[in-house]
């Protein structure tokens, strides 16, 4: 008989945890699945210009397209003034051609009604624009459902007219830039939490009950304190009236004149950082610390080893998974760090998720900043690939 | 000589609780400042009565944006917080028996949401909800915070779970209780700070979280960190370290419940030996 005393027996293990299951999959998975979508799909040209676009197909150059062509456009054109979504579509195309957002619209203006037999030179008489043959490459490569061109966009790379793929002008490379700062300003965080989160970790597991439920409970408030209270706090702290700098001044250790800037730059991301994300490297640290027996210590000094020995070749190691789930997680939540960088580090202190934001935020554009959450979200999982070979992806203590 | 090192060890592990801890002892008495400055004023470090206040305080509750700032992190985060606790509770009793298929798959499914980068999510979520209609509107808001929020109840839950005798359960059903009295009446009990605590950790999670609301807030639905989050970028006011310190405040409330239901959990255990 199988045991029905247990509710568990009775619905099952699946049961019990299919809604939450297919809560996350409905809620997290499609969502992020929509993202990658994002990424690469793009059908508003191809669209609202079908029929032009079925033509294009067969153009490759290096004439003008055909009357056709240019009787099709402007058919659509005027459907899409009607809809009032030609301003939209001007917007796209200028992603590919600059300088021909404005086509659109006075093309339309001028275009509703016309009679002719010759529409190609009505419209080049429009604007001669539409006489130059980078702008119809340009509608062509617009109106491509599927492309990667934000993923090109995303890496500073860009597709010439002839189909090869070369980096972006110098002045205009933003994004490796921000890619190698987000993975230096993670690294280095890291490793500041550990240096300081480590000996905390270590004090915290060795002192007395009552003293060490203190110190966690220290840990824990500013770890479930509200990140942006947090973020504020620092703003007031680093200012260049605020508390550290009068503090400095006051101990004499810099000039009225010479306050040093702590805010607005690469400092203040840093400092506020590394604090926001201190407690992710003292909290599994310390768990894994206050499991390492007693007497393995004492077994180690009863065997001659010295303090400085015994904590290098016998306590340290076995800190270690504690240590590189710690600092996994803080490598992983830095990458995708925007508050604090946002409200502490100035333009000189911003990371790539600032940029995420600044795409869907201002200028619109979500499938760039569809495409850079799915470069950042490869990373992450890349990250995890090797620390699950290295240390096993169960062993990550949360609390 | 050793006991220099452990002299320089425990200031070192002092000055790592002074920076850590910092940021939370400068804004509460900062917030009292009677003067609209982000520093000390000569006043506040002789300790004149006349130099703090509460009207930080007063501008707070007498602001149309911040009341209504609250009265959204509540309803979303309690919300968000009974469809966490629920779908959660639920997960770790299913993950915490053996018989589950893929249970190592399943966890690693369901902790995703919060080792994921908020931002990512953020992205996902918006995209999505925006287009499904959900862009703009308490149901979008409260179904992201629940989905970030569950792990940690799943997570506190399976904790519980982990001590929890199933030999209970056969008593219960041996003095005649159906499967679902035995679970309300002995087991739900006994997993029950499990639950309480999780379902606190997701409600701070809910409150404090910003990047979601950041996206998918419309003017309605604006948050307390969604308030704060404008007013640093627009126009800083001291009112803004008031509701930091209100802030800070709820959490020490939180963690002392919790603390004082796992010290009641331990006492049971006691006892019951």
């Amino acid at each position: 008989m199988t045991a029905q005393y247990d509710i568990k027996s009775r619905i099952g293990p699946i049961g019990l945890a299919l809604p939450l299951v297919a809560f996350i999959v409905i809620t997290f998975l499609i969502p992020l699945a929509n993202m990658i979508k994002e990424s690469v799909y793009d059908a508003d040209v191809a669209d609202a210009l079908p029929r032009t676009l079925r033509l294009l197909n067969d153009w490759v150059g290096p004439d003008l397209p055909s009357d056709e062509v240019f009787r099709t456009i402007a058919e659509e054109i005027v459907v899409l003034q009607e809809n009032r979504t030609i301003g939209k579509i001007g917007i796209r195309v200028n992603r590919v051609v600059s300088g021909t957002r404005s086509v659109w619209g006075k093309t339309a203006r001028r275009v509703d009604g016309v009679e002719t037999d010759d529409m190609r030179t009505t419209m080049v008489g429009i604007d001669d624009r539409w006489s130059d043959l980078a702008l119809w490459q340009g509608i062509k490569k617009a109106g491509q459902r599927y492309s990667a061109k934000h993923y090109l966009h995303a890496v500073d790379l860009t597709r010439g007219d002839d189909g090869s793929i070369r980096r972006v002008d110098t002045e205009q490379r933003v994004y490796n830039t921000l890619y190698l700062r987000t993975f230096w300003v993670a690294l280095l965080v890291t490793l500041l939490c550990l240096v300081i989160g480590y000996p905390i970790a270590y004090a915290i597991a060795h002192t007395p009950p009552t003293l060490s439920k203190i110190l966690l409970f220290c840990v824990l408030v500013p770890f479930w304190t509200s990140l942006l209270a947090r973020a504020t706090s620092w703003l007031v702290l680093l200012q260049s009236q605020g508390v550290v700098n009068d503090v400095l001044v006051w101990l004499g250790i810099v000039p009225d004149d010479g306050r040093l800037s702590l805010i607005r730059n690469m400092t203040g991301t840093l400092i506020a950082m590394t604090q926001n994300l201190l407690p992710f490297v003292i909290l599994p640290t310390y768990a894994v610390l206050s499991s390492i027996p007693p007497t393995y210590m004492r077994a180690a000094a009863s065997l001659g080893a010295n303090p400085f020995q015994a904590f290098v070749r016998v306590y340290w190691p076995q800190s270690l998974p504690g240590i590189a789930s710690g600092c996994l997680l803080v490598f992983i939540l830095s990458i995708g760090f925007y508050i604090t960088p946002a409200i502490v580090g100035g333009t000189k202190g911003q990371l790539i998720s600032n940029m995420i934001a600044y795409h869907i935020n201002d200028a619109n554009n979500w499938g760039l900043a569809a495409a850079i959450s799915v470069i950042v979200l490869m990373s992450v999982l890349i990250l995890y690939v090797v620390f699950d070979r290295w240390v096993g992806v169960d062993k990550l203590k949360l609390s | 000589m050793w006991n220099i090192g452990k002299g320089v060890l425990t200031l070192f592990v002092v000055l790592g609780f002074i920076f850590l801890l910092a940021p939370l002892l400068v804004v509460v008495p900062l917030s009292f400042n009677a003067e609209p400055y982000f520093t000390f004023t000569e006043g506040m470090l002789r300790f004149e009565s006349e130099a703090y206040s509460l009207r930080w305080y007063r501008a707070i509750f007498e602001s149309e944006e911040w009341l209504r700032a609250i009265q959204n992190s509540f309803f979303i985060g309690i919300f968000a917080t009974i469809l966490a606790t629920i779908l959660g509770t639920l997960a770790a009793l299913g993950l915490n028996d053996p018989r589950l298929p893929f249970r190592k798959f399943v966890s690693a499914l369901i902790i995703s949401p919060i080792v994921t980068p908020i931002i990512v999510v953020a992205v996902g979520v918006f995209f999505f909800y925006t287009d499904i209609g959900l862009g703009q509107t308490y149901l979008g808001i409260i179904l992201a915070h629940a989905m970030i929020g569950a792990p940690y109840v799943v997570i506190t839950v399976s904790a519980t779970l982990a001590n929890f005798d199933y030999t209970l359960l056969r008593a219960a059903a041996s003095l005649g209780a159906n499967p679902w009295t035995a679970f309300s009446r002995v087991q739900l009990p006994i997993i029950s700070r499990g639950v309480i605590t999780g379902a606190l950790f997701a409600f701070i999670n809910s409150f404090d979280e910003v990047v979601i609301v950041v996206f998918m807030a419309g003017p309605k639905q604006r948050t307390i960190p969604r308030e704060m989050w404008s007013g640093i970028r627009e126009e800083i006011s001291p009112t803004i370290l008031a509701v930091a310190t209100l802030l800070i405040l709820l959490v020490v409330l939180v963690l002392i419940t919790v603390e004082l239901l796992k010290s009641f959990g331990e006492k049971n255990k006691l006892s019951a030996k």
